[in-house]
């Protein structure tokens, strides 16, 4: 799907009668007949950019355990290192999930679902992801993996790349976060992410005290820009971002309050997913959606908490697929899960493992070149312990960018990462 | 037409809305009675009061008592147990070693949450809001972000710098933030060594904090700085000087030539035309007028003029300040409620002037959080852009949702009490101006709460507003008509 200047043109005439079918078109309604026939930047992409393309963003904070998520169940070394944690081959007692025999490699056993995911060719797995010089700081490492920048201190890539993507500013929905605050991952020099917890949250809060203002409230922040004042002026663009607000809290709580084509589990996980799910169905316009979830800094007695979460994420990605198919989203929907860094090889004296360096990484959707890639850092060539990457996260980034959110030949991810960084055949576009 | 003298207000045009907007972009606001007390003095006078705040006793303020050791380097005795732990591979004893560091990890980064809410209680109680506004304006300036430096207790110690110096002298703060262990740490200046200079500092020195991007240096006279600025260091809170990381060969700074040193490399920038303008123009735009473009063509002339009094001056900031906050530029309908108020503004401003409690500071510290600007942490090294940036869908919800908390303590899960706060003190403010009647009341509201004149539209919506309420503007209907005011979209202007 493309859209030139001119198909949005003829769209922004017939704007009036599809009000409610966007956010953003209020915006224009009130500029004059002669505005409204230039193409509105915030709008406007670069011809070509695949714009229903949308990709979703999950991330496991505080280290997840690669070696028990994807377990190398066929390297001696993996077992004498971990006596209490290994986790045995398909064949043992609670093995692993086959996932790549050949390999001796399979997932973690309560990855359930995400072994459906790879039976229906939706799973591909990156393995051994990691940086040159890695940080063991949960903070410090979660700048890198969000700047893509070894120091951690720039915008984030999917802000860059949103800035970078959008010839005007973008869209007031280009990104949508699920959680306290937006991630650092989707700020931008002008893209700035739509974050709320819960939906529920996503609107005045004065609504809720006795006295009834909800009346009065909606007649200021539904009004738009008021005669009178500069259109170009600060007053202005509050005036219109007020009624963006209310549109887009309108849709997103409409959205979000319909029932799921498919049953998502309880979890916290799975609620986040439920939700986007909810906001991809409803047509938005978001390029990127982002899920988090926390807990897998497993110090101490990791064996049954990291099996908790193991199922946590397999089960919510798996219902997350589920109702992309059952929405016929699938195709155009990918989701990539990474988390800031792995452990170490060797467990540590509680019964858990500290803070790592390299781990793999899923990317999930029909679009991926199912099965696993890349090398498995050797488990016996250590540095001070620690797994040596094999692939560099950016080349995961630098592929999605350049393969997935943007046509062939017009993806700018070596603009965005400062480098050009290869992209990986692990995809099927 | 808009005014571009930098001649004073005149006398006739100093009232209680010259007052206000002072206050407001000088300090954060402050309740009606501060306004007037401000509007009855001379113009001169109240900027002097409010300039010259060395003569405002600080005694009301607590002295923090943050720790100073929980970074503290590890003594020889400390050090020697690490070794030997790592020699020996003994795994309970490196496992302890490990849980004691991560617990040092939460107590600075705990330590941390303190200092911010500190800070916003500092702003919030203090005498002298320029003092605050400046330390606000340079911590933006000389942005440093704790994730890089780790270590609170330098963090606040800079902070205590900024604030010490907030309207003292330029070059002079330049000179002290190169000797300042947080900066230092945050630009891997610490790292930076002879033969391994490390160019951060003297890039960001050049681009960020002293000249301005691409205002006139190289990448060779980066290089250059670089080397000037090795060995500038620091032990434990303290800067250091090691001269034998030095690089004391002879660079070359803007075609001069010498054995410089990190001093001389900041002098050699200093002595150019180009600071005084790059200053300049991000004073006007944080204290009179950031409007996309701003400071254009014409203004350039106001910022001209500063420039060159900052310069007549040798980098004293107080004589521009001065001139800056007694123009008639500075009053100037265009430059009044034109700029977007930053977290922080709004947050502290609200509490100023509307005399709200703030009921939790933690809470108030994340909704901060919430809407972009997390205190010692800003994005990255060019501090907070501001703007239309502070605002989008989802942080225009968390503004208008904070007053509404402010004003009942509703949270996000409800349970808001109209009776838990008495505006008592707008409702004075409001007899003063108006005789009771309910849609004068209303207008008097809006101009006792918006920065920005509000257009006949709004006064109109806002009168039947008020008048659906039902009843004198007093106690509950007056909170639920400021929950109401705070939520229009002119309340984010300031």
């Amino acid at each position: 799907m493309t859209h030139t200047p001119f198909s949005r043109r003829i769209f922004l005439q017939q704007g009036a009668t599809l009000a409610s079918l966007t956010s953003t078109l209020p915006w224009f309604i009130q500029q004059s007949a002669m505005a409204m026939l230039s193409p509105d930047p915030r709008l406007s992409s670069r011809p070509g950019e695949p714009e229903d393309r949308i990709l979703v963003v999950v991330q496991l904070g505080g280290g997840n355990d690669g070696l028990n998520t994807v377990v190398p169940y066929g390297a001696d070394a993996y077992h004498r290192a971990r006596p209490a944690l290994a986790i045995g081959s398909p064949s043992a007692k609670d093995g692993a999930l086959p996932l790549d025999d050949a390999q001796g490699l399979g997932l973690h056993p309560r990855l359930e679902g995400l072994r459906d995911l790879l039976d229906r060719g939706c799973l591909a797995v990156v393995q051994g992801v990691g940086y040159p010089n890695p940080n063991r700081s949960h903070f410090a490492s979660m700048d890198i993996w969000h700047t893509g920048k070894p120091g951690g201190r720039d915008h984030g890539w999917i802000g860059r790349y949103i800035d970078c993507s959008c010839s005007g500013s973008p869209a007031a929905d280009a990104e949508v976060a699920i959680g306290r605050s937006a991630p650092l991952a989707m700020m931008g020099a002008k893209a700035n992410p739509v974050s709320f917890e819960n939906s529920r949250l996503y609107q005045w809060s004065g609504k809720e005290l006795p006295g009834g203002l909800t009346a009065s409230y909606d007649a200021t922040n539904r009004a738009g820009l008021l005669d009178g004042i500069d259109p170009g002026s600060q007053a202005a663009f509050l005036m219109r971002t007020a009624l963006d607000a209310q549109l887009s809290s309108d849709r997103v709580r409409a959205a979000i309050a319909k029932a799921p084509l498919v049953t998502y589990p309880g979890t916290k996980l799975a609620g986040q997913m439920q939700s986007i799910g909810a906001m991809i169905r409803d047509g938005m316009k978001t390029r990127v959606y982002y899920a988090s979830i926390s807990g897998f800094d497993t110090h101490g007695g990791q064996a049954g908490t990291h099996g908790n979460l193991m199922r946590e994420v397999g089960d919510a990605l798996r219902a997350f697929q589920n109702d992309m198919k059952a929405q016929g989203n699938e195709d155009r929907v990918m989701t990539m899960v990474f988390s800031e860094f792995g452990r170490r090889v060797a467990q540590n004296a509680s019964g858990g493992t500290d803070h790592g360096t390299a781990a793999p990484m899923f990317l999930i959707g029909t679009q991926v070149q199912a099965g696993v890639h890349g090398t498995h850092p050797s488990l016996t060539n250590l540095d001070d312990g620690d797994l040596r990457f094999t692939t560099d996260f950016r080349s995961v980034y630098a592929t999605l960018m350049d393969r997935w959110l943007s046509a062939p030949g017009k993806g700018c991810s070596a603009k965005v990462l400062g480098t050009r960084y290869d992209t990986l055949k692990i995809l099927r576009t | 037409m808009t005014d571009f003298s930098l001649e004073p207000i005149r006398p006739s045009d100093w009232d209680a809305a010259a007052a206000r907007h002072l206050l407001r972009r000088a300090g954060f606001g402050g309740p009606p009675d501060q306004v007037q007390a401000l509007a009855g003095m001379k113009a001169a006078d109240a900027v002097d009061l409010l300039l010259d705040f060395e003569r405002t006793p600080t005694a009301e303020i607590p002295d923090s008592t943050f720790r100073k050791d929980i970074r503290r380097p590890p003594t020889a005795e400390e050090r020697e147990t690490y070794q030997r732990a790592r020699r020996s591979q003994d795994e309970a004893m490196q496992q302890q070693l490990q849980q004691m560091r991560n617990e040092r990890d939460r107590e600075d980064r705990e330590q941390l949450r303190e200092i911010q809410q500190w800070w916003l209680q500092r702003m919030i109680e203090t005498g002298r809001p320029m003092q605050e506004r400046m330390t606000l304006f340079w911590h933006g300036h000389f942005a440093t972000g704790y994730r890089g430096v780790e270590d609170s207790y330098h963090m606040f110690l800079q902070n205590e710098m900024l604030r010490q110096h907030a309207t003292g002298n330029f070059a002079d703060i330049v000179m002290r933030i190169l000797r300042d262990p947080a900066m230092l740490k945050y630009l891997d200046n610490d790292e930076s060594r002879k033969g391994r200079p490390n160019e951060n500092l003297a890039r960001e020195l050049m681009e960020l904090f002293v000249l301005g991007e691409g205002n006139g240096y190289s990448e060779d006279d980066i290089k250059e700085g670089a080397r000037a600025l090795t060995g500038y260091t620091f032990n434990d809170d303290t800067f250091a000087f090691e001269q034998n990381r030095h690089d004391d060969g002879p660079k070359t700074i803007f075609g001069s030539t010498g054995n410089w040193n990190g001093d001389d490399f900041a002098r050699i920038i200093l002595s150019r035309k180009e600071p005084s303008l790059y200053l300049c123009g991000k004073l006007y735009r944080a204290l009179v007028n950031d409007a996309p473009g701003m400071p254009g063509r014409i203004e350039m002339r106001v910022v001209d003029a500063l420039a060159k009094k900052l310069r007549d001056g040798q980098y004293d900031l107080k004589p521009v300040l001065r001139t800056l906050l007694l123009s008639r530029h500075f009053y100037d309908p265009t430059n009044r409620g034109c700029m977007i108020k930053s977290p922080v503004q709004l947050v502290v401003g609200s509490v100023r002037e509307l005399g709200v409690p703030v009921r939790n500071m933690g809470a108030v510290n994340a909704a901060a959080d919430l809407m972009g600007q997390s205190l010692f942490m800003p994005p990255s090294v060019k501090g907070w852009e501001g703007g239309q940036l502070w605002i989008n869908t989802s942080t225009l919800f968390v503004r208008q949702n904070l007053l509404v908390y402010l004003m009942t303590g509703a949270g996000p899960d409800g349970g808001g009490d109209l009776g838990s706060w008495d505006p008592a003190s707008i409702r004075v403010a409001l007899d003063a101006a108006t005789s009771g009647d309910r849609s004068r009341d209303a207008d008097a509201l809006l101009d006792l709460v918006l920065a920005c004149e509000a257009t006949p539209a709004r006064r109109e919506q806002f009168r039947s507003a008020v008048e659906a309420l039902g009843g004198p503007l007093e106690g509950r209907r007056l909170v639920r008509a400021l929950c109401l005011a705070t939520a229009l979209p002119e309340y984010q202007l300031c």
